[in-house]
């Protein structure tokens, strides 16, 4: 992913689908809205988020710290 | 190889010489020679002074005794203090037995080593809280629920209060085991001579550490005893100790039929497969014998005079005192079955206990007679001595 | 600028990862909770393998199985003593009590009192979700008056436990209470109770999406989590008396309220026995571990 913003830091969303039980607090959280639902199924069928918006991240790592699954992490990373 | 290292006992906790002790007071100072450094226990009589001498003794000696708020705390603390590192016991008596029993089915589950003193008194309930009885043999076999099996000893004795609470230890150590030192108010209020030896002189074994580096050590891979060697909190090794049915790594398997076959049946047969190296009694006369009396305990004692009284009347009787109850020397009790016309078994408790399980053993090689006894007192001899010659008819 | 290696999720060295996923329900707040203790245990940079944690039973009680430290899973109502013992024997240990509001209020309620007056040195989270949820919803004593249960099918006639007020009143030196929706201020009151010496207690209100909140029609757990965004009001150093939930209508009082110093039992036995046995006593568990 790249970024144009010109920002000092860019955020950044990992996301462990396999774990993910699809209850949407992070994307009902994220105060940006960078990440949303994704509409395809994990193997377990749960929907799971997607990182759609990178530009829109702020890598406050909220999605992280609130996701009672540990399947999604946000950070902040320096731009070079 | 099994990793049982014997040593000898620290000796801080020694009280070396001769002394006049009633076997609580010196079941306290064995478990103190045993390598004991902490106990949890709540009061109730007739097993209190255990842990009041306990509590006077190890500030000195080194370690730590909490007054718990009620039993059921009492016998789980004990369980958080071995996995610290501690060798631990708790000390109670009938209703309390009763309020530890869901933690010796823990400790048997996490084989987790410690011993379980019972001072037995009569019951049900309330029951008889200043007199004794025998009546709690079945409850310390097999009182917690699901399938499990332990280790029983029961001394005769405050000297044997001493001695065999170091064997109630030393068991727990070697099998991993909760161990039940299964007293009764007489020897625990009984004041007699005892004997503390040298330090060097009383046989202590070390908890069973692994010699494996974390990362290639299973806490539940049981070593070539069927017994998986220890490890405790601190060291590295994040284990995880639960309650439920676990693989070798310690991992819940609740839901797998396979691994709670292997795990419920492992934890019965290291005590089965390796009875013949825990069994301990004592006998009497046993030789040419025509009838056997086989007890344990205080009744053991009082069994003494009935066969004196037996053998006044030119009756061939012998004696087997089982000091460690359970597992029973199965074994030797069918030797003997097969020789005797019977076999008496007093105690004190109703339902024949002990005598019901010894009967089981004999399978019919001859008739076991039980003399029960509701406790809140000990035999008549005259109980012991008829029940002897009605069995020679 | 193109990235090629993400980092790690840095909770993921406390998780025991091959027995993820877990067993809690999609939205359940146990696992939030679980994300600020790891945090919180990093933070204050206690070393893990002196880090010990004991959970009881119930989904809560699940939480020592799924974190890579010294865990320990005991009997229903029982980790407190368990915790008691593991401290005393060692007390160079971090001792963790992790479970729920059954087993720690209910079952365990005796040895949460009495492990609040000793000021034994051992942190307690307390994760509430108003319910009883591993055996399918039962009422609890927690659960807010008139709600619904399986055993309260007409509604709870009980009025719950002011937990924060229960252990403050028996002397806890550190009680906290929030949401899982605070997860910056949970984990940051995490790191408090950690550091500190004696008795701490944190109350973590959490959702319990499939059983409290379904039988109640309280929405999902996103509903719960907005509901305690609205309805919760920081409080710090508030008197606890002051913060019962009763109903589910009530603003929730969130904060650390008790943050305060008193000896541990460890300290004040070390101390009668050196006043009382001079130099023949040996301070135990200050050199000897």
């Amino acid at each position: 992913m790249s970024t144009s913003t010109g920002r000092k830091f860019i955020g950044l969303v990992v996301i462990n689908s396999e774990r993910c039980k699809g209850c949407e607090i992070c994307v009902s959280f994220c105060p940006t809205g960078a990440i949303v639902m994704s509409r395809d199924f994990n193997s377990k069928g749960y929907h799971y988020p997607e990182f759609k918006h990178p530009e829109k991240c702020t890598g406050c790592g909220l999605c992280g710290l609130y996701c009672p699954d540990f399947a999604i992490y946000g950070y902040r990373e320096k731009v070079e | 190889m099994a990793n049982i290292k014997w040593t000898t006992a620290d000796p801080k906790g020694v009280l070396t010489g001769a002394h006049y002790l009633d076997g609580n007071h010196a079941a306290c100072e064995g478990a103190l020679a045993a390598g004991c450094r902490f106990a949890a226990g709540y009061p109730i009589t007739p097993s209190t002074e255990v842990v009041e001498r306990f509590a006077s003794r190890i500030p000195e000696v080194g370690g730590v005794f909490i007054q718990m708020e009620d039993e059921i705390a009492s016998s789980i603390a004990l369980q958080g203090a071995v996995w610290a590192g501690l060798k631990a016991m708790t000390v109670t008596s009938g209703p309390g037995f009763s309020l530890m029993m869901e933690h010796i089915g823990l400790a048997a589950m996490t084989e987790t080593p410690c011993v379980f003193v019972n001072v037995q008194r009569g019951g049900p309930s309330t029951g008889t809280p200043t007199l004794p009885a025998q009546a709690d043999m079945m409850q310390a076999r097999w009182g917690s629920h699901g399938d499990y099996e332990i280790i029983a000893v029961s001394p005769s004795s405050p000297q044997e209060c001493f001695d065999f609470i170091i064997d109630a230890f030393n068991l727990a150590e070697i099998y991993r085991v909760p161990v039940m030192f299964m007293m009764d108010e007489c020897v625990g209020h009984m004041t007699e001579k005892v004997i503390i030896p040298e330090p060097e002189k009383i046989k202590v074994v070390e908890r069973r550490w692994t010699d494996k580096k974390p990362g290639e050590y299973l806490p539940f891979e049981p070593d070539d005893d069927l017994v998986p060697n220890m490890v405790k909190a601190g060291d590295g090794y994040r284990i995880h100790v639960t309650g439920l049915t676990h693989d070798e790594r310690g991992y819940p398997a609740a839901t797998d039929v396979t691994v709670h076959n292997k795990l419920v049946r492992r934890l019965c047969d290291k005590i089965y497969k390796n009875a013949h190296k825990i069994w301990k009694w004592e006998e009497m006369d046993t030789d040419g014998a025509e009838i056997v009396v086989m007890s344990y305990g205080i009744s053991a004692r009082v069994a003494l005079r009935g066969i004196e009284m037996a053998r006044e009347r030119g009756v061939k009787v012998g004696l087997l005192r089982l000091i460690v109850v359970w597992p029973l020397p199965e074994p030797r009790i069918r030797e003997i079955a097969d020789k005797v016309k019977a076999i008496v078994v007093p105690e004190l408790n109703v339902r024949a206990q002990v005598a019901r399980e010894i009967e089981r053993v004999v399978a019919g090689r001859c008739p076991v007679i039980p003399v029960g006894h509701a406790g809140a007192g000990v035999h008549d001899p005259n109980d012991i001595y008829n029940a002897i010659m009605e069995a020679l008819k | 600028m193109s990235v090629t290696t993400y980092r790690e999720n840095p909770v993921e060295q406390f998780l025991r990862t091959d027995r993820m996923p877990h067993i809690w329900c999609p939205g359940c707040g146990i696992g939030t909770s679980v994300n600020c203790f790891a945090r919180a245990v990093l933070e204050c940079g206690i070393p893990l393998d002196k880090l010990a944690i004991v959970s009881g039973i119930g989904c809560t009680g699940r939480v020592a199985g799924y974190l890579r430290l010294d865990s320990f899973h005991t009997t229903h109502g029982r980790a407190i003593p368990f915790a008691t013992g593991l401290k005393l024997a060692n007390p160079e240990l971090s001792v963790v009590v992790y479970s729920g509001d059954g087993d720690l209020a209910a079952i365990g309620g005796n040895h949460l009192i009495h492990a609040a007056r000793r000021n034994m040195d051992i942190k307690v989270i307390c994760v509430n979700n108003f319910n009883y949820g591993m055996t399918g919803g039962q009422v609890a004593p927690t659960t807010h008056f008139g709600r619904l249960a399986t055993t309260t099918p007409y509604g709870s006639p009980e009025i719950p436990f002011n937990l924060p007020h229960l252990v403050a009143s028996c002397g806890a030196v550190f009680v906290a209470r929030w949401t899982t929706y605070h997860v910056v201020q949970l984990q940051r009151s995490m790191v408090k109770a950690l550091k500190k010496k004696g008795f701490a207690f944190i109350e973590v209100l959490a959702p319990c999406p499939t059983l409290y909140m379904r039988r109640n029609r309280l929405g999902s757990s996103v509903d719960m989590m907005k509901l305690f965004k609205e309805k919760s009001v920081v409080k710090h150093g508030i008197d606890t008396k002051e913060v019962a939930i009763t109903n589910y209508e009530d603003p929730i009082i969130v904060g650390e309220f008790v943050d305060t110093e008193r000896p541990t039992w460890l300290d004040n036995y070390n101390e009668i026995m050196k006043k009382r046995l001079g130099d023949k006593y040996v301070p135990w568990g200050v050199n000897n571990g």
